[in-house]
């Protein structure tokens, strides 16, 4: 059989370490999962991408954390201890004879199905600050837990906006959290739990804002926080922030009746739902089977919709057209309603003519193609941010509920990753040998004339490469 | 979403950019002109591929070359098309090797300048001394896929040209050998004129009338950096890959092997990338030693057309219009859609002889073709 020597087919190299089980994550759901398949007799790998290096926390990765961490972050030691200290199971876990990683990042997924049929094996891609380097596995569990659900209004790209699940993680996991006086959106079991938590941990609570007429929250758990005394604002959204030197400082509702009261607060934390964090999966395109499972929040219920429309529709309308959407590339809301591209390309004339309503007008439209012609969406947080934002939009604009809208695509590296520990400082030496800046193909790059020629026939047995 | 058409002049199957490029200049032209696509346009290797523009040994590239400079102008939205493009090395033989090719570039009468070691690092700021030298394009370019693809498509439209997306060609309606309609999910449109230009799939579509039109997929991958300050010529290739510094300053690049994938009708069913984006950081991490720290935050593959030779196909029989670019179809893409355009109105392209590029080349291809080059999925 004949074989090109150019394609992928045997050069991929098996993992550089292998496990009956690998877990990612190690919250409850993780440990829970580890110590059982300890306990049936596999080998088992426990990663946490916690305590996450302060560069990415400052990039809102993979939680918002919205900048409200003290610098305590910068400092590794003392983050394992706290990570530690914050989460006594991991002594269990490795007591138990796993071996637990923390500070690693499952950054890609890897398995063969449709069009990719050249892995020696499913193997999962870790990175921690060192090195990267690949695991395979017979069986693996994403207990990656839920990422916040993010939604944007004016000013909310100052320092001081974060999200429900970073704020617990600065809190609880990392004692770093620089917050004083939070003011919480939403009113769900969330919300509620967020404000509880805050408040014990010695925070003041300026309330909560929801902008559905009444609360969300079982009625126990409202009324532990009206007990807490901390006021709930239902009927009020978001008009407008105050920000100074270090961020937020003040947040403006409206009421329905549009009525304005200023709420004096240096944290605005969204607790409107959470995200089964999945996107290891979504990467890899594939489904969980096959030894692959999720536990704990990553199986997670997904976040309700309807109340998320509610709120983001409520949000937008107060939004001026100016709203940042996409923090890393600075996509404005006008920007993403006229498709308009960034603001270093120029922006003509013809453009006036296409919008959103055009692009969805001929055909439905993807947040991929948005992405692409806005670049909303194609920032170092892979959109974590916007992607909510961008799907409610479009849902909007198309007239249909955001359930039926496909989210953006996540892609590997879903974490991102330096170049040099990306690397595979051990290529295959068919790798190596078989690499072509193109397909190989020695007949392609004749120049034309050429063609059908002694000259073609001279440049052929000279390999042919000559892409430029 | 325009109401479903009856007929056209004429219908091209796919709106990658060498269909939309078609169906422009057809429009251009004043014909009534029908896109469609089987989903979105520039959802495959259109939307996917690095923006390289310098294919030099294309009998299209001299109209390609007269062509992109002009293309925000004539289609009236941004593609981001920047000129030239500079190849390093950090490896004598390789090196060696290029500026060979960059003589017989020069020869052919697209200028190449050679670079010593401290000419090239000076032009790319983020290569350092391990960088040997290279060459310097005097033509060529880069451009961003995706703007470009749209760009076509409003283009277009502007000048009354229709695209129906998600609207997949079943099948060729013939009579007497000619093209009278195409079959859509949708309902039929009847055609005076048909281009196909299905990439991948146009062998499928093709074969119910008798037509053998070889082509065959492999999957390639990319990935892109955050972004590095910009260097003034963003068409930077060398130590094995291909690929550009965007305007935006994100370093995407690919290259290395490929994989041979299974084609269905509807396309490939997943687009994953592989752990050789591994192979791709290392190789950019040594070409770009500079950038090394910047964090790679996206990878993506795409779906590249193969013809047994690797060369475009351009024909056409009776009213059917042919072409697939063989994996060099951006860069080259303001001339394919001319050269179609001559071949629909004209039946011979107007600027360039193409009759190295028809399907007669293949007659005695053998039906095992991918299998005698390790080409079957
Ligand atoms: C990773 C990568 C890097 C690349 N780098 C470069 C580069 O630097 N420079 C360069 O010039 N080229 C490059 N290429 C190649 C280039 O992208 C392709 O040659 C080019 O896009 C082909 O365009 P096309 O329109 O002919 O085909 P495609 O883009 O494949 O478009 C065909 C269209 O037809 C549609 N279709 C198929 N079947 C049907 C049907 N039955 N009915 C309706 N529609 C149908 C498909 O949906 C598709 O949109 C690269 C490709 C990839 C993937």
């Amino acid at each position: 059989m004949v074989t090109d020597v150019h394609a992928l087919n045997g050069k991929l190299p098996i993992a550089d370490d292998r496990y009956d089980t690998v877990i990612v994550g190690a919250g409850a759901a993780g440990i829970t999962a580890a110590l059982a398949a300890a306990q049936a007799g596999d080998s088992v790998l426990m990663v946490d991408e916690n305590p996450v290096p302060g560069g990415l926390i400052g990039s809102d990765v993979p939680l918002f954390f919205g900048g409200r961490m003290t610098a305590a972050v910068q400092n590794a030691g003392r983050m394992i201890e706290q990570v530690f200290a914050s989460n006594p199971a991991l002594q269990t876990a490795f007591d138990a004879g796993i071996d637990v990683r923390l500070g690693t990042a499952a950054w890609g997924l890897y398995r063969n199905g449709p069009a990719l049929q050249t892995m020696p094996e499913a193997q999962l891609g870790l990175a921690d600050a060192e090195r990267a380097w690949m695991v395979g596995f017979d069986r693996l569990v994403l207990a990656t837990g839920a990422r916040d659900l993010v939604l944007g209004f004016a000013g909310w790209d100052a320092p001081g906006v974060m999200g429900a699940q970073a704020l617990h993680a600065l809190l609880v996991r990392y004692d770093a959290l620089t917050s004083r006086r939070v003011l919480i959106l939403g009113s769900g079991a969330l919300a509620c739990e967020t404000a509880l938590l805050a408040k014990a941990r010695g925070l003041e609570v300026a309330g909560l804002v929801e902008v559905l007429g009444a609360v969300q929250a079982p009625a126990a758990l409202a009324r532990r926080v009206a007990a807490a005394g901390i006021p709930v604002y239902v009927g009020h959204s978001v008009a407008a922030t105050r920000a100074g030197i270090d961020g937020i400082e003040a947040a403006i509702l409206r009421s329905a009746a549009g009525a304005d009261v200023a709420i004096a607060c240096d944290t605005i934390c969204l607790a409107l739902g959470t995200i089964p964090a999945t996107e290891l999966l979504e990467a890899a395109c594939i489904i969980p089977g096959d030894g692959i499972t999720l536990a704990g929040d990553a199986a997670g219920p997904a976040p309700d919709m309807a109340y998320v429309t509610a709120w983001a529709q409520a949000l937008g309308r107060l939004a001026p057209a100016d709203t940042i959407v996409c923090q890393c590339e600075a996509v404005t809301r006008a920007d993403l309603l006229d498709v308009q591209p960034p603001h270093y390309l120029a922006r003509p004339s013809a453009m006036a003519a296409r919008s959103l309503a055009t692009l969805i007008a001929d055909g439905p439209a993807h947040p991929d193609q948005i992405k692409r012609l806005t670049r909303a969406g194609m920032g170092a947080c892979q959109g974590r941010r916007c992607r909510t934002q961008i799907a409610c939009l479009l849902a909007e604009s198309s007239g249909v509920p955001v359930s039926q809208v496909p989210m953006a695509s996540f892609r590997s590296p879903v974490r991102p990753v330096p170049l040099h520990l990306l690397a595979d400082g051990q290529e295959s030496a068919a790798m190596a040998d078989g690499w072509d800046v193109w397909f190989g193909i020695p007949t392609q790059w004749t120049p034309y004339a050429d063609i059908g020629t002694p000259r073609e026939a001279e440049i052929v047995a000279n390999g042919g490469n000559m892409h430029v | 979403m325009a109401d479903f058409p009856k007929g056209a002049a004429v219908i091209v199957i796919g709106a990658g950019v060498t269909g939309l490029s078609a169906a422009w200049w057809l429009a251009r032209s004043g014909v009534d002109v029908i896109v469609l696509d089987k989903g979105i346009i520039g959802w495959e290797a259109s939307g996917r591929n690095g923006g390289g523009a310098s294919h030099y040994q294309s009998p299209l590239f001299a109209e390609e070359q007269r062509l992109w400079p002009q293309m925000d102008d004539l289609l009236g939205y941004p593609t981001e098309y920047v000129r030239e493009r500079i190849i390093i090395q950090r490896d004598q033989a390789l090196l060696d090797h290029y500026l060979a090719v960059g003589r017989m570039c020069t020869a052919i009468g697209y200028r190449v300048d050679p670079l010593d070691a401290k000419q090239a690092q000076e032009l790319v700021p983020l290569t350092d001394e391990t960088c040997l030298g290279g060459i310097h394009l005097r033509f060529g370019g880069h451009a961003n896929p995706q703007r470009t693809v749209q760009a076509y498509a409003w283009a277009l439209q502007d000048l009354g040209g229709r695209i129906f997306q998600h609207t997949r060609a079943l099948a060729i309606e013939t009579a007497g050998g000619r093209a009278v309609a195409v079959l859509t999910p949708r309902g039929r449109i009847a055609c005076e004129a048909l281009v196909v230009a299905a990439g991948p799939q146009s062998g499928m579509l093709l074969a119910p009338l008798g037509i053998n039109f070889p082509v065959t997929s492999a999957r390639a991958e990319m990935i892109v950096t955050e972004p590095a300050p910009l260097m003034a010529i963003g068409g930077v290739d060398g130590n094995g890959l291909y690929g550009r510094q965007t305007l935006r300053g994100n370093l995407a690049f690919g290259g290395g092997p490929h994989e041979w994938i299974a084609m269905t009708p509807d396309g490939p069913a997943a687009r994953p990338t592989s752990p050789l984006i591994r192979n791709l950081a290392r190789r950019v991490a040594e070409m770009f030693p500079r950038a090394a720290h910047l964090n790679v935050i996206r990878s993506w593959a795409g779906v590249i057309e193969n013809t047994p030779d690797g060369r475009p196909i351009f024909d056409r029989r009776e009213n059917i219009t042919m072409a697939t670019m063989s994996g060099v179809g951006f860069g080259l893409s303001p001339a394919s859609g001319h050269a179609i355009r001559d071949l629909v109105l004209d039946g011979a392209c107007s600027f360039t002889d193409l009759s190295k590029l028809g399907l007669g080349r293949f007659a005695d291809l053998p039906d095992d073709w991918r299998e005698q080059r390790g080409w079957a999925a």
